[in-house]
């Protein structure tokens, strides 16, 4: 009996000990992995690819192997994330909403990522926001523009490391009327669909609030990927706008250039291309002097000249034979943003590695620099991004880098460019830009 | 559509409850995925036995999911057992309008006039910005079932069953339809409608009555598709999704009920180890996928049990 006794002793011992162990391992979180794996969501098939998709795919290829490596620039000259080595894994945002919802639950679920960095689309950073939060599963959206993700609902695990469209069409506005102080009509050729739409309203509130004596002489949505705009241009050449708007992009943005070309649309009115920057190198001589170009914010011809982008520029150009457009941009801030947080979250935690909580908090409001400058993570509780914005207007065409050199670029600040934190956008502009902060 | 597909469906059926069980949690979303548009295509295979073949299927998918849509948004109603029929019913009242007028056409006509009319929804859908939301579409919350509000993967698993019945009652009801007089007659309207119409049988009605079954067949997966993906879009309407449709019949086969919802399962199957695999080239290997089997099952993928079904009936 007493042998028994002394036996249960002995087990219940090694019990409590394998316990104790088991309770400190977790408790000291989870291990540092072998590698940190990046979904990466962009893309790679249709009209959205080759503007937008494959550029920064690109930028997530050269920027991952670049850290990887330990080649970048302070303050990112680590290797990796903190030591480990990022293993991107990339897929096709094709499909539709639906198609996404269902990727993104299996690179969480079945590929096990640790985060998606993804989406152009605005349908599908709505679609796949509710479902990161769902699944507890960090979602950094790079690219997309709808303003209501975070003024609609607010989310622990979704951030946004780029300025949403706000930016852009408020940025034109002030931008037009420094350059062009006499303007009297506008007119806004965008396609039909939310961007388009959302881009235009911004636009012409904003010029309405600017400039009340601003009349709107033609508003027109031709279809997505319309590509054949004669009707159009008769219509703007016939109202003869001093400024016309277009959020434009990829192949439509080159059809409607080109096709204004003959018709020297741009002789009696000033173009405002809002994401202009990524036709600079595709259609270098043909861009006429004279149109006024933005990039969703300071990047490609519009970045800042810091080092951390003349080396992107650099790392970039050399391996794709082209320089990074404003769609790399974005990626290369999500990117920079994420490292930034682990890193962040690794220190806060004497070097144990950071759950996906300590992640989020590290990232939240966060401050880090990018190619495009300091990015500061102001609004939406600290979950979306603030960013100033550039435009630039065409001048001559330089033959050594072969793109259409900008002037009188001007850069407005974040504060300008984005309404306050707490505020939704559109009453901001309605209520003419309370607590904007201009030079 | 005999004895021994009910068998099989009822095996099926448990099948299913038990996958949502064990299956990965990512795979069970796919699953209902599949089993929404499942659904769908059997809207798709109803018309195919009259002989007719819509290409605006999406009329009805996307409708029915708008109006779930609708109903939270504006109406505040989160009962999923009140937003199917609801959406299914705006989806047969559409069939009931939209078949006055394309059940009188036939082969090409029939086809394109479906096609245009579900386009007519898409532009609505895109340029109705400020009530539909355009190309960004409306979010679905998370619906409750009887007034149980879940959340995380309960509400995921409960979506999943709720496919699984809202299946399991499409099929029984399609296979109940073929076997039936209206079902036997839509047949003969594929084979000789003249002679159909001598015998003295009702040829628009009995083409009327298939278009409002597949209108209400389509709309259910459309509503199922809505409450499992939380978001719907203008895409839905978009002519592709259509298309997929008959491209899922084809693949699956139309000679059974079992044989559409199977494709479909198969289809969403390849689709996401093709996404997964092949990012670059996922297009080409589903193409490859259904090249293969027009090649070698030109029945569908369900034709080869069809067959052994009929060895050993013989």
């Amino acid at each position: 009996m007493a042998g028994s006794t002394k036996g249960w002793l002995a087990l219940g011992l090694v019990l409590g000990v394998l316990v104790t162990m088991v309770g400190v391992s977790t408790w000291a979180g989870p291990v540092r992995p072998a590698e940190v794996r990046v979904g990466i969501v962009t893309f790679l098939s249709g009209a959205a690819a080759a503007p937008f998709g494959i550029p920064a795919r690109n930028a997530a290829e050269v920027i991952i192997s670049e850290l990887n490596a330990g080649r970048v620039p302070a303050p990112y000259n680590t290797p990796g994330i903190g030591g480990v080595p990022i293993r991107p894994v990339i897929i096709d945002e094709a499909g539709g909403a639906e198609k996404q919802v269902a990727e993104f639950r299996r690179l969480v679920l079945d590929e096990r990522v640790d985060l998606v960095i993804g989406y152009i689309s605005s349908a599908d950073c709505l679609a796949v926001a509710p479902v990161a939060e769902e699944l507890r599963a960090l979602l950094v959206m790079f690219d997309c523009g709808t303003n209501q993700i975070f003024e609609e609902r607010s989310y622990r695990y979704v951030f946004r490391t780029h300025g949403h469209q706000i930016l852009d069409n408020v940025g034109a506005a002030r931008y037009i009327l420094r350059i062009r102080p006499q303007v009297a009509t506008i007119a806004g050729i965008n396609q039909n669909y939310a961007w388009g739409q959302d881009s235009w309203n911004t636009f012409r509130e904003s010029m309405r609030k600017l400039k009340p004596e601003v009349r709107v002489l033609a508003e027109q949505f031709p279809r997505l990927f319309a590509g054949e705009y004669s009707a159009e241009l008769s219509a703007l050449l016939a109202a003869r706008p001093d400024v016309i708007h277009t959020s434009f992009w990829g192949g439509d943005l080159e059809s409607f250039l080109i096709q204004g070309l003959p018709r020297r649309i741009y002789e009696r009115s000033t173009l405002v291309l809002t994401t202009g920057d990524t036709v600079l190198p595709r259609l270098g001589q043909q861009i006429p002097p004279g149109v006024v170009i933005g990039a969703r914010g300071p990047h490609g011809a519009l970045a800042p000249n810091v080092p951390l982008n003349r080396w992107f520029r650099e790392v970039y150009t050399n391996r794709f034979n082209v320089r990074p457009v404003y769609p790399s941009y974005h990626m290369s801030q999500a990117l920079f943003g994420v490292k930034h947080a682990y890193e962040k979250a690794l220190a806060a935690n004497r070097g144990t590695w950071p759950t996906k909580e300590q992640v989020a908090a590290a990232l939240r409001g966060a401050t880090f620099d990018t190619p495009s400058g300091t990015i500061r993570m102001a609004l939406g509780n600290g979950h979306q991004a603030v960013e100033g914005v550039a435009y630039g207007i065409t001048s001559r065409f330089n033959t050594a880098t072969k793109e259409m050199e900008l002037t009188q670029v001007f850069h407005f600040p974040a504060e300008c460019v984005n309404p306050p934190e707490g505020m939704k956008s559109e009453e901001w502009i309605a209520r003419g830009f309370p607590g904007a902060r201009c030079p | 559509m005999n004895a021994r597909g009910g068998g099989l469906g009822v095996l099926l059926v448990v099948a299913l409850v038990m996958a949502g069980l064990v299956l990965p949690r990512w795979l069970v979303f796919l699953l209902a995925l599949a089993l929404a548009k499942g659904v769908a295509v059997l809207s798709v295979v109803v018309l195919m036995r009259a002989g007719l073949v819509s290409f605006g299927q999406g009329l009805f998918f996307a409708s029915a999911a708008y109006a779930a849509g609708f109903a939270m948004r504006w109406w505040g109603v989160r009962e999923a057992l009140l937003l199917v029929p609801w959406s299914v019913a705006v989806a047969v009242g559409l069939g009931a309008l939209a078949g006055l007028l394309v059940a009188r056409y036939r082969d090409i006509f029939f086809a394109m006039l479906t096609l245009a009319l579900s386009m007519v929804l898409y532009g609505v859908l895109i340029k109705a910005y400020g009530v539909t939301g355009g190309s960004d579409g409306i979010r679905i919350p998370t619906p409750t079932l009887l007034g149980l509000q879940l959340s995380g993967d309960d509400a995921r698993l409960l979506v999943y069953y709720l496919a699984v019945a809202a299946t399991a009652a499409a099929a029984w009801a399609v296979g109940r339809y073929a076997a039936a007089p209206a079902g036997y007659l839509a047949h003969a309207v594929r084979d000789n409608e003249v002679r159909v119409a001598y015998l003295g049988a009702p040829v628009s009605r009995i083409v009327y009555a298939a278009f409002l079954l597949s209108s209400g067949l389509a709309g259910l997966g459309g509503a199922l598709t809505a409450l499992n993906v939380g978001h719907v879009d203008p895409g839905l309407a978009y002519w592709t999704t259509s298309g997929e449709l008959v491209f899922i019949a084809v693949l699956g086969g139309t000679g059974t009920v079992l044989g559409p919802l199977a494709g479909a399962v198969v289809y969403e199957l390849i689709r996401s180890y093709a996404f997964k695999y092949a990012p670059y080239a996922w297009q080409m290997l589903v193409g490859a996928a259904m090249l293969l089997i027009i090649l070698f099952l030109p029945g569908g993928l369900w034709s080869p049990v069809e067959r052994v079904w009929r060895r050993q009936q013989a």
